[in-house]
C-alpha cells in the first residue's frame, strides 16, 4: 500500500507541511505565540520546560525537543529563546544541525526584548513559509508510515469495540512493513508474560518486564499500589475477571505481532513492527512522546470522548460507542460503536482505520485538525 | 441486527456479553467465516463473559488469543466465567 507524503531532503518523510514556531523556554512561550498568530499558516506549540532539569530529565526534555522540531512534519522551524535558559535555541539547533532541519533562531535578550523578537521572528516565520510552500507530496510505501496508538477516557466498550479494532489496523499496518508504537506502561501492568512472549529476543523481553516493574514500583512510592487494587470493585461487576484482562483490553489496540523494540519516551526506535515506548498515562504528554519518537500520526480511541489534537500531526479519534459519538461526532473521525449497533464488525472498522490511517498520511484533515485542537505538553520528571 | 456478544480472536474460549442475556439464549458469535453457538446454561450480565467451550479445571481462560486467568474448576460450554471460576496468574488485590 502506498500513501502521498513529503520526502524531506534528508530522506525522511512527512506527511504535514507545517512550519513551527518553537519556544525552548516557558519564558518565550508568549513571544511565540505572538509570531505564530501573527503569520497565518505557521504553528506553535507551547509547554512550561527549558529551565531547571537535570541528569536524565535534561536528556529526555533536549531529546523530546529535538524530535519535535526536527519531525519531518515539519518543514522548517523558528526557535524561539530568552537568552539565560538551559535549553536555548542553540541547544536544539546543535542537535537538529545533523539532521539537517530547516531552522532559524530568535531570542527576547537578543533581538532586543518583545517586539523587536517578535518582528524579527515573524520576518523569519514568512521566510520558512515560503519555502515550505515548494514541497510536493510523492507516493511513498506505506513500509515508510509509523503510528502512534493511544487510548483515554476509557470505558466498557474499550476492549471490545475499538481497541481490538485498532489492533487489526496496526497489524494490516506492520504486515505492509509499517511501525506501530503503543505506550502506557501503567496499563501493561500484569502482562508481562503475554507481552515477554511476544518478544522479538530475550533483550526486548527483559526490557518489558523492567519497565512495567518500575513503572508498578513508581506507583508505589507515591502511596499507589496500582497491582494490588486491580481490577477494582468496579471493574469486577463490570465483568473483568483479573488485572490481565483489563490490561489486555488496553494493549490489544497493538494488535498481535512480535514485538520488535522497547523505547524510552521520545526516543526513536531503530526497527520497524510493533514497538513499545515506556511512556506516561497522561494523553497529551504521551502523545508528544509518541510523536517525538518519529510517530506521523497518532490513532486515540476513546469512550468517554476527547478532543485533542497536535500543532504537528493529526490525531484520529476512534469512539467505542454510539452514544459517545452522536454526543460529539464533530470530534470522532471513526466510530468503533458499530461494532455494537450491528452496523460493523471488529474486522470492518480494522479496515476502515487502516483506510482513515492512510488517507490522514496523505493529507485528509482529521476532525482535532478542522477544529484547531494542538494540545501540547513535554514530559518532564525532575524540575528542580 | 444487534450482535448478542463479542469474540475477539479465533483463540478465544469465552464471548463476552454486548447486552444482558438470559439462561436459554442460544448467542452466536464469529470472525468471517468461524461461528459458534452456545445455549447458555445462565443469565450473562453486559460486559461479563460465557464459555465457547468446555473448560478443564487448570485450563488457560483465553481472551484477546490470550491467557487472562486459570479456570479454578470444571468450566462448562454456555456457563459465566468470572471471579467465582478463574483465578489470575497475578494475583488479586481485592482478595488477599
Amino acid at each position: 500500500m502506498k500513501f502521498m507524503g513529503y520526502r524531506r531532503s534528508n530522506g525522511k518523510v512527512g506527511i504535514r507541511n507545517h512550519v513551527l514556531i518553537f519556544p525552548t523556554i516557558v519564558c518565550a512561550s508568549e513571544v511565540a505565540r505572538m509570531i505564530s498568530e501573527a503569520v497565518p499558516g505557521t504553528v506553535y506549540a507551547i509547554h512550561g520546560c527549558g529551565c531547571g532539569h537535570v541528569g536524565a530529565d535534561k536528556e529526555q526534555v533536549i531529546r523530546t525537543m529535538v524530535g519535535i522540531t526536527g519531525h519531518p512534519n515539519v518543514a522548517g522551524v523558528l526557535l524561539v529563546g530568552n537568552g539565560c535558559e538551559l535549553i536555548t535555541p542553540e541547544v536544539i539547533a546543535e542537535e537538529l544541525a545533523p539532521i539537517g532541519q530547516r531552522m532559524e533562531i530568535v531570542s527576547v535578550q537578543g533581538n532586543g526584548g518583545t517586539t523587536r523578537c517578535v518582528e524579527d521572528g515573524k520576518a523569519l516565520a514568512h521566510k520558512l513559509l515560503a519555502e515550505a510552500s515548494t514541497a510536493t507530496r510523492e507516493p511513498v510505501e506505506a513500509s515508510e508510515l509509523i503510528v502512534g496508538l493511544e487510548c483515554g477516557g476509557s470505558d466498557a466498550f474499550s476492549g471490545l469495540t475499538a481497541n481490538p479494532a485498532l489492533g487489526i489496523a496496526s497489524d494490516m499496518l506492520v504486515a505492509d512493513g509499517g511501525t506501530a508504537i503503543f505506550s502506557e506502561t501503567t496499563e501493561m501492568l500484569g502482562t508481562e508474560q503475554v507481552l515477554g512472549s511476544r518478544a522479538a529476543d530475550p533483550q526486548v523481553k527483559k526490557r518489558i518486564y523492567e519497565i512495567i516493574n518500575a513503572a508498578e514500583t513508581k506507583a508505589k512510592t507515591m502511596g499507589a499500589d496500582i497491582r494490588g487494587t486491580q481490577p477494582s470493585p468496579g471493574n469486577i461487576a463490570g465483568g473483568l475477571s483479573s488485572i490481565e484482562e483489563k490490561s489486555l483490553g488496553c494493549i490489544r489496540k497493538g494488535g498481535s505481532t512480535t514485538i520488535m523494540q522497547v523505547v524510552d519516551y521520545a526516543e526513536k526506535p531503530t526497527k520497524k513492527g510493533l514497538i513499545i515506548m515506556d511512556g506516561t498515562a497522561l494523553d497529551v504528554m504521551n502523545n508528544t512522546g509518541l510523536l517525538a519518537s518519529g510517530a506521523h500520526l497518532i490513532v486515540f480511541t476513546t469512550g468517554r470522548g476527547t478532543p485533542v489534537g497536535s500543532p504537528i500531526a493529526p490525531v484520529m479519534k476512534v469512539s467505542t460507542n454510539s452514544v459517545t459519538y452522536n454526543k460529539i461526532k464533530e470530534n470522532i473521525d471513526v466510530n468503533a460503536g458499530v461494532i455494537v449497533d450491528g452496523e460493523g464488525t471488529l474486522q470492518s472498522v480494522g479496515q476502515q482505520i487502516f483506510d482513515e490511517i492512510l488517507a490522514a498520511a496523505s493529507g485528509k484533515q482529521v476532525r482535532a485538525e478542522v477544529l484547531g485542537h494542538r494540545e501540547f505538553d513535554i514530559h518532564s520528571t525532575t524540575v528542580v | 441486527m444487534q450482535p448478542s456478544a463479542i469474540l475477539i480472536d479465533r483463540k478465544d474460549n469465552v464471548a463476552t456479553a454486548l447486552r444482558q442475556l438470559q439462561q436459554g439464549d442460544s448467542v452466536q458469535v464469529g470472525i468471517e467465516d468461524y461461528s459458534v453457538t452456545t445455549p447458555l446454561l445462565q443469565d450473562i450480565p453486559f460486559g461479563h463473559k460465557y464459555a465457547l467451550k468446555d473448560i478443564r479445571k487448570g485450563e488457560g481462560v483465553i481472551k484477546y488469543g490470550e491467557t487472562i486467568g486459570l479456570a479454578t474448576e470444571d468450566i462448562q460450554q454456555g456457563q459465566h466465567v468470572h471471579v467465582h471460576n478463574i483465578e489470575s496468574q497475578k494475583g488479586r488485590g481485592d482478595k488477599k
